[in-house]
C-alpha cells in the first residue's frame, strides 16, 4: 500500500504540471472529452427524455380516465404531430383521440425510453460521469475518448428512437418487453418499409442503445480500478462509488445477451429469418411466410437475462446517491457500511440468476420453477440489508432537512413499498392471479419512480452547486417535494388496489369508461368497482406534471441567478468536494491524497463535525494504512 | 379475528379448490407486508422527529449499537423461507406435476386456442377424440383447421369465447395460440397460463362454485388486446350436456 | 493533461489501463456470443426431425480457415515479442503475416464460402407428399437403419417450368433478356402451357424475381441434385462427408405444390442457416475489425509503427491488446466450427 501510494503519488505529481490549456468551443461543449461535460450532456439529454416518456404517459392517462375522448386543447396538435396511427378524430370530427395502436406505441415508448433513455442515463451514465471520478480523486475517466463515443453513440440511439415516431405506422407497439411473434409481425406487411419502421428502429436504436452502455461501463470499471487517488483504498470508497461498480458490471455483462436477440430479431424482421417464429403461424388467416423453426420463448429469456439485471441498474445507482446524502445530512457515518458492500456485491451477483420470475405463466416445470421462486426470494435479502442500513443510519444523527435530504428520506418508505410488493410476486402460485395486473404496474413503480426519481432529484439538488456553481431555490426545492410525494402516491397506490380487483396492464380503454349520466358502460366486468380510481390516478399524474414546473425553472434559472456557492457548500467528506466550484478541466488544483474512510462525521474530538478524506492527518495519530503527510505533500 | 386484507383490497371472489390456498399465500404476504411496513414506518417517522437537528444538534459519532436489526432481519428470511417452502413451492408443484394432473376419464378436457383477438375453445365431444388438425385448412369457417375426412372431429365442438365447465368437475386446458401471444387468465379460478404458438401447454383447476365468470388476454396481443374478452359458465353436468348438444345440432353437417 | 497508468502498470492492481479495459470488453464479447451460441442450443433442440440439416458446409475449407486464425494467433504473440526485444523488423514481419491471414481468412468466407450458399437450392417438401419422392429421399431406408428422416431436396437449380399468361408475354422477355435465360416452349407434351426456363445464371435468388413477373406461376423446379438426394440410399450419405461433394449430374423435379418452402441457402431457408450467417457474419465483423486495427498498427503513423521510435513500450502494449482480443477471436472460432461443421 505505502510503496502504491507514493509511487503515483509521484507520477500524479509529474502529470501536475502538464499543459492545462482550454478546449475551444466544440471540444468544449459538443464533442468533449471531460468527464464532466459528458455527464451534464448525458444529464441533460436523459432529463428531457424523463419529461417525454412522461408526456407519453399523461396523454395516455387520459385516454385511460376518459377513454375515446379527445385530448383537451392540444388534441388538434398532437393528432398533426404523430399523424393518423397514434391519433384520430371523434364522430363529429374532434381531432386528437388516441388510438389502440397509438395507445401500445405510446406505452411501449414510455417504459422504454423511461428505462434505457431516461433513468440509466440520468442516474448511472451522468452522475456516474460527473460524481465518480472526482470521489475517487481521478482527473478523468480512463479512457476519455471511448467516453465522448459512448455519448454520441448514445445520441444516435435516440435519433433513432425519436424518428420512430414519425414513420408510417408509428413507434413500436408491442410493449417495451417486444415480445415475438407479436413484435415480429408488427409493423410489417405492403406498403410499409422493412427498415423505416417503428419496431424495426426500435431494434436499431436499442442496438446503438447498448452498445454506448457498454462503452461506458467499461470506462467505469477501469476508471474505479486504475485512478484512484493515492490511499483511497476500496474500503475508503464512497458507497455511491461501489454502487456504480456494481451497475457497471451488470450492464456490461446483461446487456450483450439482448444486443444478440435485438440482432436476432432484426435478421427476422429484415432478412425473413426465424429465431423467434414458430412453425405454422396463421396471422389474420393466412400462413405466415416465415420458414419456421423459431422459438418465441427463447426471446423471452434472452430479454428478462437483461431486464431482471436492468431494474437493479435502475435501483442501485440511486440507493448510491441516497446513501451519500443520508450520510451527509445526518452528520454521522453510515451504519453497517461494510454490510451494504458485501450486499450490493450479492445482490449484484443474484440478480443474474432470477430472471425466469418474469416468465412465470409461460409453463414452467416444478423445478425449474422452485429454483427461481427460491433465488427471487433469496434476492429479497440483500436489499433488505440495504434498506435497513439506511433506516438504522437515522438513528442517532443530527438530521437537517435540506431539499436533497427530504428526497432521499422519502425514498426509503417509497422504496419499501415498491420492494414489498414485489414478494407476493416472487411465489408463482399468487403471481398466478396477479401476474400482468396493475399490481405489477404498482409494483415497480413505487421502485422506479418515487423510488429511483426521487433518487435523482435528490442526488441532482445535492451535485448542482458542485456542476453550476451555484445553489438551487432551496423553496421551490421544496415546493417541488411535497407535491411530487403527495401526486406520485396518489397515482401509484390505487394501482394496488386496481390490481386486486384484477385490471389489467395494457388496456386501451382501462377497462371501461363513465357515461355522461355517471353510469358505466364495461369492457371488464371485474373494472367497475374500481374503475373509478382512473380518473384519480390520471387527475394526479396531471398534477405530478404542474408539480414538475417549479423544478425545470429552479433548474434553468438558478444556473445564472442562483446564490453563489462555496467549494464545499454541504460541508461533505467525500473528495469531490475538494476541487474548484466548477471543478476545472483536470478536477483537481492540489495533489490528492486520502487518509480515511468516506463517512467521517462527528469524529469524537474533531474541531469540526466534518473531516475530509483529504485532510491530512495530525501526524501524531496515523489512521490505519493512510499516506504519511510526507508523503503525500511533496 | 384478522381483517382480511386480500377483501378490504377488494380481490375477486375465489371459485376454485387450490385458489383457497393461493389466496391464503397472497394474505399472508399482505399481513407479513402491512407489520414490516407498518413497523419500518413508526420507527421512521420517530426517528427523524427525534433526530431533527433541532432537538439533537450534536450527531453520535457511533449511532446505532443493538443488534435487533440483525435479529429483524434473520426473521425476515425465515418467515419467507416459511412462506416458500411450505406454502409456494407445494402448491406449485400440484399445479404442474403430470402425476398430480387428474385422469383424463373423469376431467372436462378442452383446448384453448387463441387467435387475434378471440379465443376457441375446442371440446372433442362425445368419443372424448380431438380431431385431426391442419394449418393448411384453417379458414373463417373453420378456425382450428380441422380435417373433415377424419371422423374422430364429426362431434367436436368449437365454441368461440364461452368456455364451459362443470362444477366441481376437474377441467383439464391445454392452451395454444395460432398468431401471437396470448395469456388465458381466469382471475376467479387464480388460474393462469399463456398460450405460445407452436406450444400447447396444459393446466387444470376444480372449480368449485357455480356462475359466469370473466376470462381476461393477460398478455399484450396487438390492437384489440384490450377487449379480447371471454366467459366461463361454470354450471352443472346436466347443464352442460344440454349445452353440448345443442351446440352439435347447430353445427353445420359436413 | 496525461491520465495515469496509461503506459505502465498500476502498480497495486499490475495492470495498465488499456489491458483491463479489453479483458473487460472481452467478458461483455463473452456474454454477447453466450446469447447467439444459447440461440442455437435452443433452436438445434426444437427443431423436428430433418430440419437440422448436417453435412452442407465445406470441411476441408473450414478446417484450412481454422488452422490459418490459430497460426495469426500466434504469429501476434511473435510480433508482441519481438517489440519487447526492441527489434523491429520481425515486429513489421509477423504483424505483416497476422494482417494477411486475417485477410485470407475473410476472403475465403466472403468470395468463397458464402457466395456457394446463394447458388444453392433446397425446398422442404410437404409432410403430405413426402411419400411421392421417396426416391430422393430415402426415408424407407433411413428408417430402418434408425436414422433421422429427410424432409429437404437439394442442389443446383437446372430449370424452372412455368406457366406464362400471354398478357404479361414482353415483361417475361424482358427479364429473361437481363438475366440471359432462355426457355423453352411444350417441352413437356402432357402440359402444352407448361414451358421451361433455363440457363446457367439461373439461380433461386433469381427465380424469386421471376415468379413476381406479372402472370407467371411456377409449376415445377428441375434440380441437379446433392449426392444425398441423388442416392439416398447410398450408406456413403448416412453420415456428413468430410470431402464436399458438389451436385450431381441426376435431374430430380419438385412440383412446386408439395413444397413446402423453397429458397437458395440463404439466412430465411431454415433456422441453421439462420444461425450460421449470423454467428459467421458477427464473427466475420470482429475478424474485419481485428485486420484495420492491425493494418493501423503495421502502417508508419503516428498512431502506429512509428510510435516504436517515440515510446516503444506504449506500441508494444497496443499490440498486446489488440492480440489480446485476436485471440479472443480465434476463440469464438474454435467453437464455431465445430458445431456447423461437423456437428
Ligand atoms: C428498480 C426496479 C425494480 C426492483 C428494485 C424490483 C425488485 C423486486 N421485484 Fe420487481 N419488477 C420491476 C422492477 C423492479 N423490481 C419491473 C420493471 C417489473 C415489470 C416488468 C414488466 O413486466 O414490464 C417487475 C416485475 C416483477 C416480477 C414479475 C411479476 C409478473 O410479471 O408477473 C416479480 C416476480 O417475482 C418481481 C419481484 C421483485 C422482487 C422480489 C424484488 C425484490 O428485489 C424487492 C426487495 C426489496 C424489499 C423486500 C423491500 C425491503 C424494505 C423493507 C423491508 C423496509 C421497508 C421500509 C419502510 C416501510 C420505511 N418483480
Ligand atoms: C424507469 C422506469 C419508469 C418510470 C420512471 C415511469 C414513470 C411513470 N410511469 Fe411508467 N412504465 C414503465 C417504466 C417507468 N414508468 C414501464 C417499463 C412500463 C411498462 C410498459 C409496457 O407495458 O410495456 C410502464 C407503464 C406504465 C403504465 C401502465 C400503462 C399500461 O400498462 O397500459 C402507467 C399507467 O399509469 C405508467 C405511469 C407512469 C407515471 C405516471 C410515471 C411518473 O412517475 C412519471 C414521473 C416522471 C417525472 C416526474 C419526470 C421528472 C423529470 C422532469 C420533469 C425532467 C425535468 C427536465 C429538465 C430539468 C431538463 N407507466
Ligand atoms: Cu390476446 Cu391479449
Ligand atoms: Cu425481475
Amino acid at each position: 500500500m505505502f510503496t502504491a501510494a507514493t509511487a503515483h503519488a509521484h507520477d500524479d505529481h509529474a502529470h501536475a504540471h502538464d499543459d492545462h490549456h482550454e478546449p475551444g468551443f466544440w471540444r468544449k461543449w459538443v464533442f468533449s472529452t471531460d468527464h464532466k461535460m459528458i455527464g451534464v450532456q448525458y444529464g441533460v439529454t436523459g432529463l428531457a427524455f424523463l419529461m417525454f416518456g412522461f408526456m407519453l404517459m399523461m396523454i395516455m392517462r387520459w385516454q385511460l380516465a376518459n377513454p375515446g375522448m379527445p385530448v383537451p386543447v392540444i388534441g388538434g396538435m398532437l393528432q398533426t404531430f404523430f399523424g393518423p396511427s397514434a391519433f384520430q378524430s371523434t364522430a363529429d370530427g374532434v381531432k386528437g383521440v388516441l388510438t389502440a395502436d397509438g395507445y401500445n406505441a405510446f406505452g411501449a415508448m414510455h417504459g422504454t425510453i423511461m428505462v434505457f433513455f431516461g433513468i440509466v442515463p440520468v442516474a448511472f451514465a451522468a452522475f456516474g460521469n460527473f460524481v465518480v471520478p472526482l470521489q475517487i480523486g481521478a482527473i478523468d475517466m480512463t479512457f476519455p475518448r471511448i467516453n465522448m463515443a459512448s455519448f454520441w453513440c448514445f445520441f444516435v440511439s435516440c435519433i433513432f428512437m425519436l424518428v420512430s415516431f414519425f414513420v408510417p405506422g408509428g413507434a413500436a407497439k408491442s410493449g417495451w418487453t417486444s415480445y415475438p411473434p407479436l413484435a415480429g409481425i408488427a409493423d410489417m406487411g405492403p406498403g410499409i418499409d422493412p427498415f423505416m419502421n417503428g419496431q424495426t428502429l426500435w431494434l436499431t436504436g436499442m442496438i446503438f442503445n447498448i452498445t454506448a452502455s457498454l462503452l461506458g461501463s467499461v470506462n467505469f470499471i477501469a476508471t474505479i480500478i486504475q485512478l484512484r487517488a493515492p490511499g483511497m483504498t476500496w474500503m475508503r470508497l464512497p458507497f455511491f462509488v461501489w454502487a456504480q461498480f456494481v451497475t457497471a458490471f451488470l450492464l456490461l455483462l446483461a446487456f450483450p445477451p439482448l444486443e444478440a436477440a435485438g440482432v436476432m430479431q432484426f435478421m427476422d424482421r429484415v432478412f425473413g429469418t426465424s429465431f423467434f417464429m414458430p412453425t405454422g403461424l396463421i396471422v389474420n388467416g393466412a400462413i405466415a411466410q416465415w420458414s419456421g423453426g423459431g422459438s418465441p420463448i427463447l426471446w423471452q429469456h434472452l430479454f428478462w437475462f437483461l431486464a431482471h439485471p436492468e431494474v437493479y441498474v435502475l435501483i442501485l445507482p440511486g440507493i448510491g446517491m441516497v446513501a451519500e446524502i443520508i450520510a451527509c445530512n445526518t452528520r454521522k457515518p453510515l451504519y453497517g457500511y461494510k454490510a451494504m458492500v458485501g450486499a450490493i456485491f450479492v445482490l449484484g451477483f443474484l440478480s443474474f440468476i432470477v430472471w425466469a420470475h418474469h416468465m412465470y405463466m409461460t409453463g414452467m416445470g416444478a423445478i425449474v420453477a422452485a429454483f427461481f421462486q427460491t433465488t427471487t426470494i433469496m434476492i429479497s435479502i440483500p436489499s433488505v440489508i440495504l434498506v435497513t442500513a439506511l433506516m438504522l443510519s437515522l438513528w442517532g444523527g443530527s438530521i437537517r432537512f435540506t431539499v436533497p435530504m427530504l428526497f432521499a428520506a422519502a425514498f426509503l418508505p417509497m422504496f419499501g413499498i415498491g420492494g414489498l410488493t414485489g414478494i407476493p410476486l416472487a411465489f408463482n402460485s399468487v403471481d398466478l392471479y396477479l401476474h400482468d395486473t396493475y399490481y405489477i404496474i404498482g409494483h415497480f413503480h413505487y421502485v422506479v419512480a418515487p423510488g429511483t426519481i426521487f433518487a435523482i432529484f435528490a442526488g441532482v439538488y445535492h451535485w448542482y452547486p458542485k456542476a453550476t456553481g451555484r445553489m438551487m431555490n432551496d423553496f421551490l426545492g421544496k415546493m417541488h417535494f411535497w407535491l411530487s410525494l403527495i401526486f406520485m402516491n396518489g397515482i401509484f397506490f390505487p394501482m394496488f388496489l386496481q390490481g386486486m380487483a384484477g385490471v389489467h396492464r395494457r388496456w386501451y380503454d382501462g377497462g371501461g369508461r363513465f357515461l355522461a349520466d355517471g353510469t358505466q358502460e364495461l369492457t371488464y366486468q371485474l373494472a367497475g368497482p374500481v374503475l373509478h380510481w382512473n380518473s384519480f390516478m390520471s387527475t394526479s399524474a396531471f398534477l405530478l406534471g404542474i408539480a414538475q414546473l417549479p423544478f425545470i425553472f429552479n433548474f434553468c434559472w438558478s444556473m445564472f441567478y442562483g446564490r453563489k456557492a462555496t467549494d464545499n457548500p454541504w460541508h461533505a467528506t467525500t473528495v469531490e468536494w475538494d476541487t474548484p466550484t466548477p471543478p476545472p478541466h483536470g478536477n483537481f488544483i492540489k495533489d490528492i491524497s486520502v487518509h480515511r474512510g468516506p463517512y467521517e462525521y462527528s469524529v469524537p474530538g474533531a474541531d469540526k463535525d466534518y473531516t475530509p478524506q483529504t485532510e491530512a492527518p495530525k501526524s501524531a495519530q496515523l489512521p490505519p494504512g493512510a499516506v504519511p503527510a510526507a508523503a503525500a505533500a511533496h | 379475528m384478522f381483517p382480511n386484507l386480500n377483501k378490504a383490497m377488494g380481490i375477486v371472489p375465489n371459485a376454485s379448490e387450490h385458489g383457497y390456498a393461493v389466496d391464503h399465500l397472497l394474505e399472508f404476504c399482505h399481513w407479513f407486508m402491512g407489520a414490516l411496513f407498518v413497523g419500518w414506518s413508526l420507527y421512521f417517522l420517530y426517528t427523524i422527529w427525534r433526530f431533527h437537528k433541532s432537538r439533537h444538534p450534536k450527531a453520535d459519532y457511533h449511532g446505532v449499537q443493538s443488534k435487533a436489526s440483525a435479529h429483524l432481519e434473520f426473521s425476515v428470511v425465515l418467515i419467507e423461507a416459511v412462506l416458500l417452502l411450505g406454502f409456494a413451492l407445494p402448491l406449485w408443484g400440484k399445479r404442474v406435476n403430470g402425476e398430480q394432473f387428474p385422469p383424463d376419464t373423469e376431467a372436462i378436457r378442452v383446448h384453448a386456442v387463441a387467435e387475434q383477438f378471440a379465443w376457441n375453445f375446442h371440446y372433442p365431444g362425445a368419443d372424448g377424440i380431438f380431431g385431426r388438425q391442419s394449418a393448411l385448412l384453417v379458414s373463417a369457417s373453420n378456425p382450428l383447421g380441422l380435417d373433415a375426412t377424419d371422423t374422430a372431429g364429426k362431434d367436436d365442438l368449437i365454441s368461440k369465447n364461452e368456455l364451459h365447465l362443470v362444477n366441481g368437475k376437474p377441467a383439464i386446458i391445454e392452451i395454444t395460440s395460432k398468431d401471437v401471444i396470448h395469456g388465458l387468465q381466469l382471475q376467479n379460478m387464480r388460474m393462469s397460463q399463456d398460450a405460445i404458438p407452436g406450444s400447447r401447454i396444459p393446466m387444470w383447476f376444480r372449480p368449485v362454485r357455480a356462475g359466469e365468470y370473466e376470462i381476461v388476454c393477460s398478455q399484450l396481443c396487438g390492437a384489440g388486446h384490450y377487449a379480447m374478452r371471454a366467459v366461463m359458465k361454470v354450471e352443472t353436468q346436466a347443464d352442460f350436456d344440454a349445452w353440448q348438444k345443442e351446440q352439435l345440432s347447430l353445427k353445420p353437417a359436413n | 493533461m496525461q491520465i495515469p497508468h496509461e503506459v505502465t502498470a498500476r502498480p497495486d492492481t499490475g495492470l495498465y489501463n488499456a489491458k483491463l479495459g479489453i479483458w473487460l470488453f472481452l467478458a461483455s464479447e463473452v456474454m454477447l456470443f453466450g446469447g447467439l451460441f444459447s440461440a442455437y442450443i435452443f433452436l438445434r433442440m426444437g427443431a423436428e426431425d430433418g430440419y437440422w440439416p448436417r453435412g452442407l458446409l465445406n470441411v476441408p475449407v473450414g478446417a484450412l480457415n481454422t488452422a490459418i486464425l490459430i497460426a495469426s494467433s500466434v504469429t501476434v504473440v511473435l510480433a508482441w515479442a519481438s517489440l519487447k526485444m526492441r527489434k523491429f523488423s520481425q515486429y513489421k514481419l509477423w504483424m505483416g503475416i497476422s494482417i494477411i491471414c486475417g485477410a485470407i481468412f475473410l476472403i475465403v468466407k466472403l468470395a468463397y464460402e458464402w457466395p456457394q450458399k446463394f447458388d444453392h437450392f433446397g425446398a422442404f417438401i410437404k409432410q403430405s407428399e413426402l411419400a411421392q419422392y421417396e426416391p430422393y429421399l430415402g426415408n424407407a431406408y433411413l428408417k430402418e437403419k434408425g436414422l433421422p428422416p429427410r424432409v429437404e431436396i437439394s442442389g443446383h437449380l437446372h430449370g424452372v417450368e412455368i406457366t406464362a399468361e400471354p398478357a404479361g408475354k414482353e415483361k417475361l422477355d424482358a427479364f429473361l433478356q437481363d438475366h440471359h435465360l432462355k426457355m423453352e416452349a411444350g417441352h413437356d407434351a402432357a402440359h402444352p402451357g407448361v414451358q421451361l426456363v433455363t440457363g446457367k445464371h439461373l439461380k433461386p435468388g433469381t427465380v424469386e424475381q421471376l415468379e413476381k413477373v406479372p402472370g407467371v406461376k411456377l409449376v415445377a423446379f428441375e434440380v441437379a441434385l446433392d449426392p444425398i438426394n441423388a442416392e439416398p440410399t447410398n450408406p456413403e450419405s448416412d453420415k456428413p462427408h468430410f470431402w464436399y461433394k458438389g451436385a450431381t449430374e441426376k435431374i430430380g423435379k419438385i412440383e412446386r405444390e408439395d413444397v413446402e418452402t423453397w429458397s437458395a441457402f440463404a439466412p430465411k431457408h431454415s433456422s441453421y442457416f439462420a444461425v450460421y450467417f449470423t454467428i459467421t457474419g458477427l464473427h466475420g465483423l470482429h475478424v474485419l475489425a481485428g485486420v484495420l486495427i492491425m493494418i493501423y498498427l503495421w502502417l508508419p503513423i503516428a498512431g502506429g509503427a512509428n510510435m516504436f521510435k517515440r515510446n516503444p513500450e506504449h506500441l508494444a502494449n497496443r499490440v498486446e491488446v489488440v492480440g489480446l482480443f485476436w485471440h479472443f477471436v480465434d476463440l469464438v472460432w474454435i467453437f464455431v466450427f465445430p458445431i456447423f461443421y461437423l456437428l
